[in-house]
Parts: structure tokens; sequence; C-alpha cells
């Protein structure tokens, strides 16, 4: 039981990141701080992804004349940290056109208020 | 040669116009609406090329930079994305030369970007058509929603807190197909679609596969507006500048409906999908409901373009409805729901834009009598769109329902069936509301007091909108006939690429 909490500890941060960012987007009534939920919420992802491909006693995915490329244990898998270069810059889009939209909100409405908002919107 | 090098051509049209487009905007604002006019239109005739192509001599993949799949990416140019990208560049092209007179009243000043993010918007959903890859997929799926949002919050009044909302429920639901998407990666190693595929089988019990799966659905069902995730659509598509509502509508929620068929078809195969859990049905069930709720939505509204966005959910609910048959009617059905539904909302929003354009208003309860003689020929465009849309025979909508009715009959599903009249008739309560209004009563009727009936006969001149704008609508409900006679070919093609 204690080794399936150990274990998996990079799986447990995972999942507790993603519970975070979740709850931030659902009961959050700020704006700002639903898009902080949703910044948790892909950082979890990208963390997840970084995990699987990082192993003990590997080096990094540069040819080097001691190590045999044919003993695959030998190097990281650098797949999923290129892949996740790529989702972090989407996330920053994201949280850029997020701002965007909120400074819009804010100049058109004057709260970032959830409650405030809809009842000005009635 | 030029052939087998098509997909990357169509994704690079989109590429190059919005480039050119913000350097041309730069000089003459004016240029702006051409030049997409001219992107999309190149795009579309590369699609039906290459459609042609495809009938012709079979599929194409296009290895980039000559890297074989498992190692480098590719673009799939095979009959499901073939299908779908001839019907969105085709609707997106007609869509663009509609929107030219609009959008210089909706959002003056704002061309320039308006056309560049519509065409990155088109870039992406053509990526996410065409490419192999599932993470490829992602990246083009961040890039059409980005642009996507920007294009509803150029629209006035509660766009931007609209487009805010999409955007956050939509990022989650590109964040849960990422997540879906990594679980796989451990599984399989690979995230190439076809070479996933082929491992597939060896890995059906596997407890990630499963959760990947319904991940991945989830993710993609925001995007869809299935029912329980459609929450932001209503708003969306109200609060958009209806250039970009009659561009994102018949498109945005069929490239989803899209890649369901990719990951549920083709990628996991249907024996795999109901191995642990019976997810097919569910996602038909689900379907069902978001039929009903958005026709029952789509009545209680006054506004036409908000009618129309609920009727958007009910209409999706269709074509996935079909996916989850997962037989032969039932997926031709869904692929000419989708061609149907496309070529019908895109005519729909762009009546509902005409009317904007001449009225400053789409309120369905200000329409009377007097429209029909201002909007002739869009009035007789709403007739036949929203005939088609509640499926009499001979109009396309009414073909799409006959073979997903034969799909439900083939599976003995006879809930579905159930739906699908049901649905017919409510779609006809909300339609048939607005012909009567229009058509129904009579302008010189005796009951009127003086005053009224003058007003009715003075108002009533032609007053329809230029015909840059007329003729696309008259070419989308000409077009409801064409597709309605020429069903057996479309099914015929459709068939020919069923994957089990």
């Amino acid at each position: 039981m204690f080794d399936f909490f150990t274990g998996h500890y990079a799986y447990w941060f995972t999942i507790i990141l993603l519970c975070v960012g979740v709850y931030g987007i659902m009961f959050k009534n700020n704006l700002i701080k639903k898009t902080i939920g949703l910044a948790i919420l892909q950082i979890s992802v990208v963390l997840y992804f970084v995990s699987i491909a990082s192993k003990w006693d590997a080096t990094v995915t540069v040819l080097d004349p001691n190590i045999p490329v044919d003993q695959v244990a030998n190097y990281l898998n650098p797949l999923p940290h290129t892949l996740m270069l790529t989702a972090i810059v989407v996330g920053v889009a994201t949280l850029g056109v997020a701002f965007t939209l909120l400074i819009a909100i804010y100049n058109r409405y004057g709260t970032l208020d959830e409650q405030e908002l809809l009842e000005k919107i009635q | 040669m030029t052939e087998s090098h098509l997909p990357a051509i169509i994704a690079l049209t989109f590429v190059l116009f919005s480039i050119l487009i913000p350097l041309f905007g730069l000089w003459k604002e004016k240029l702006c609406q051409p030049l997409a006019v001219l992107g999309s239109g190149l795009a579309a005739s590369f699609s039906i090329y290459g459609f042609i192509t495809y009938l012709k001599t079979g599929s194409i993949r296009y290895f980039f930079g000559g890297w074989e799949p498992p190692v480098g990416i590719e673009f799939v140019y095979d009959g499901l994305s073939g299908f779908f990208l001839l019907v969105i560049n085709t609707v997106a092209f007609i869509t663009i030369v509609h929107s030219g007179r609009l959008g210089k009243i909706e959002f003056p000043g704002k061309q320039m970007p308006y056309y560049a993010l519509a065409m990155l918007m088109m870039l992406g959903f053509n990526g996410m058509i065409l490419t192999g890859d599932l993470f490829n997929l992602y990246v083009f799926l961040e890039v059409a929603s980005l642009s996507g949002y920007a294009l509803i919050a150029i629209g006035t009044k509660q766009a931007p807190y609209a487009a805010f909302r999409y955007l956050i429920i939509g990022t989650a639901g590109g964040t849960l197909y990422l997540l879906g998407v990594g679980f796989l990666y451990t599984v399989t190693g690979t995230m190439n679609i076809i070479d996933m595929a082929a491992m597939m089988p060896m890995y059906a019990e596997n407890s990630a596969v499963v959760a990947a799966l319904i991940l991945m659905v989830v993710g993609i069902g925001v995007k869809a507006a299935i029912f329980p995730m459609h929450g932001w659509l209503p708003d969306s598509y109200t609060y958009a500048p209806s250039p970009a509502s009659t561009l994102i509508a018949p498109i945005g929620t069929k490239v989803a409906a899209y890649i369901l068929f990719r990951v549920m078809l083709y990628l996991f195969g249907i024996e795999l999908i109901d191995a642990v859990i019976p997810l097919s049905y569910l996602i038909g069930v689900l379907a069902c409901i978001g039929i009903l709720y958005g026709s029952i939505m789509a009545i209680a509204q006054t506004d036409m373009k908000r009618m129309l966005a609920y009727s958007s959910v009910s209409q999706i609910g269709y074509i996935i409805m079909g996916l989850s048959l997962a037989n032969p009617f039932g997926f031709a059905g869904a692929l000419l729901h989708v061609l149907n539904h496309a070529v019908m909302k895109a005519c729909l929003f762009m009546i509902s834009g005409n009317i904007t354009h001449q009225e400053g208003h789409s309120d369905m309860s200000r329409f009377d009598e007097s429209y029909r003689k201002k909007y002739p020929w869009s009035m007789a465009s709403l007739s036949v769109a929203a005939i088609s849309m509640v499926g009499l025979p001979p109009l396309a909508g009414f073909f799409s329902k006959w073979y997903l009715a034969l799909g439900t009959v083939e599976n003995s599903n006879w809930l579905f069936l159930g739906v699908i009249i049901v649905s017919s008739l409510l779609n006809a309560v909300y339609f048939f509301r607005i012909l009567e209004r229009v058509y129904m009563n009579d302008p010189y009727e005796e009951e009127q007091t003086e005053e009224v009936q003058q007003k009715a006969v003075e108002a009533a001149t032609y007053n329809e909108p230029p015909a840059s704008m007329l003729s696309p609508t008259i070419i989308l409900a000409l077009s409801l006939f064409a597709i309605g006679v020429a069903n057996v070919i479309i099914v015929t093609a459709i068939m020919g690429f069923f994957p089990l």
C-alpha cells in the first residue's frame, strides 16, 4: 500500500495539480483566478509528460561514443520533452488570448468578478 | 507530381494567405477581403481536385521532410479527410464571399485582423483533418481554437465574456485530450494514428487505454458540443459578429466530430471501444438528449441567431448518433449530415446576416408579413433551408435523416429512431414559426387597422442586400436541391471509405 503511493509519487503529484486546476476553473468567481486554474491544469499535463520520459541513470539524448546507442536504457526518451516545449508555447498563447479577453471585459464592464459581471450583463 | 504534395499545398495556402493579408492590409485595408476570398477559393479548388484524385487513385500520405511515419509527421489524405476538407473549404469560401459587406458594418476598421484570423482558423481546421499524428492534432486544435476565440470576441456586447467562457471550457477540453494522448503514448510508444491503430488490438483490456479513450472523447466532445459539454456554444454563436458565426457555425463542430470519427472508428475500432464499457451506446444516448434539448431550447428563443445556435447543438447530435451506430448506414447518414448541415446552417446564418445588415436586428418576433415583399429571395432561401432542416423529401436534409433511420433499424435501436422522428417535428415547430410570420398572413388583410395596413404597404418595398451577399445565400439554397438529387452518388462515395 505504501509502495503504491511512494512508487507513483510523480503521478499523484499530477493528479493533485489536475484537481487544483479543475477546482480553480469550476469554483473560483474571479476570472483571473479561473485563468490561473487553467494554467495549473495545463502544467499538470506537461509535468505528466515530462515525468513519463525521465529515467534513473540515463543521460541526455546526445550521442556519446562511450555509451552504445543500441542500449536505449542509457538514453532518455527525448520525444515527450520536445512535445512539451510545444505544449508550453500553446499554453502561453492561450494565456495571452485569455488576458486580452479579460482586458476587453474589464474595459467594458469594470469588473472581473463573475457574479457582478452576470448582474451587469442582465 | 503535384498530387502527392496536395495535402501540404491545401494547408500551405492558408498559411500563405494568413501572412499575405496582414502585409497587404497594412497598405490597403480594402484588399483584405478579396485576398481572403482568393485564399479560401484556392484551397476549395485544391480540395475538389484532391477529392477527385482520391476517387481515381486512392489515398495520399505526405511525409514531412521525407521522414517515414513512426519517426516523422505525416498528412493523411484519405476518403474521410478528403470529404471533410471538401465540405469545410467550399463552405468557408462561400461564407467569406458573403462576409465582405457585412464585415464593413459589423467591425469597421478590423478587416485585417478578422480575415487573417479566419485564415489561421481554417489552417487549424485543415491541419486537424489532415494530420496523421495525435500530438500534431492537438497543436492544430489549439491553433483553430485560439483564432476562433479571437473571432468570437470581435463581436459587440458580451462577446468577450462569451469568448472567455469558451476559452476556459475549450482549453480544459484540449488539455484533457492531451492527457489522453499521453496515456496512449505511454502504452504504445508512438504518436502516429495508423501505427497506433495497428497496435491497438493488443491493448484491448488495458485500463490506461480505456481511460485515454474517455479523456479524448470528453476533450473533443467539448469542441463538438456534445450534450453536457455544449454550454459555451449558444452564447458564443449569438454574440459573435454575423460573419464569424456564419464561418464558425457550419465548420467548427463538424471538425471536432471528424476527430471523434477518426479516434473512435479508425484508431480504436468499434469492438475495442465497446470491449470494457458500452461507450458507443452511451455517446448515442447523450446525442439523443442533445438533439431533444437543442430543439426544445431553440423553440424557446426569440433571436434568430440564438435559435440557430441551439439548433446546432441539436444537429451535431445527429452526426454523433450516426457515429455511435457504427454501421454503414449510420456512417453514411452522419457524413451526409455533415455536408447537409454545413450547407443548411451556413445558409440560415447568412439569411440572419442579411436581415441584420438591412434591419439592424435578427429578432424573430419582429418578423412580419412585409418581409416577404422586402426580402423575397432571402425568405425563399430561408424556406428551402428550413424545410430541408425539418427533412422533407426532395431536399438534402431528408436523405441524411433517412440513412440515419436505416442505421437505427439495422441495429434495432428503436429509441434512437423515435428521437429522430420527434426531433424532426420539433424542428418543424421552430422553423415554421418564422415561415408562418412571413408567409401565412395576408398583408392586405381587412382586420388590420387602416394605419397598420398603410405602414405595411409602404414598408414593403424590395429591400434585399447587395448581390455579394444575396448570391451566396441563393447558391447554398439551390445546392440543397442538388445534394438531395445527387444523394445516391454521394452516399456511394461515402460507403467506399467505411472503415469496418
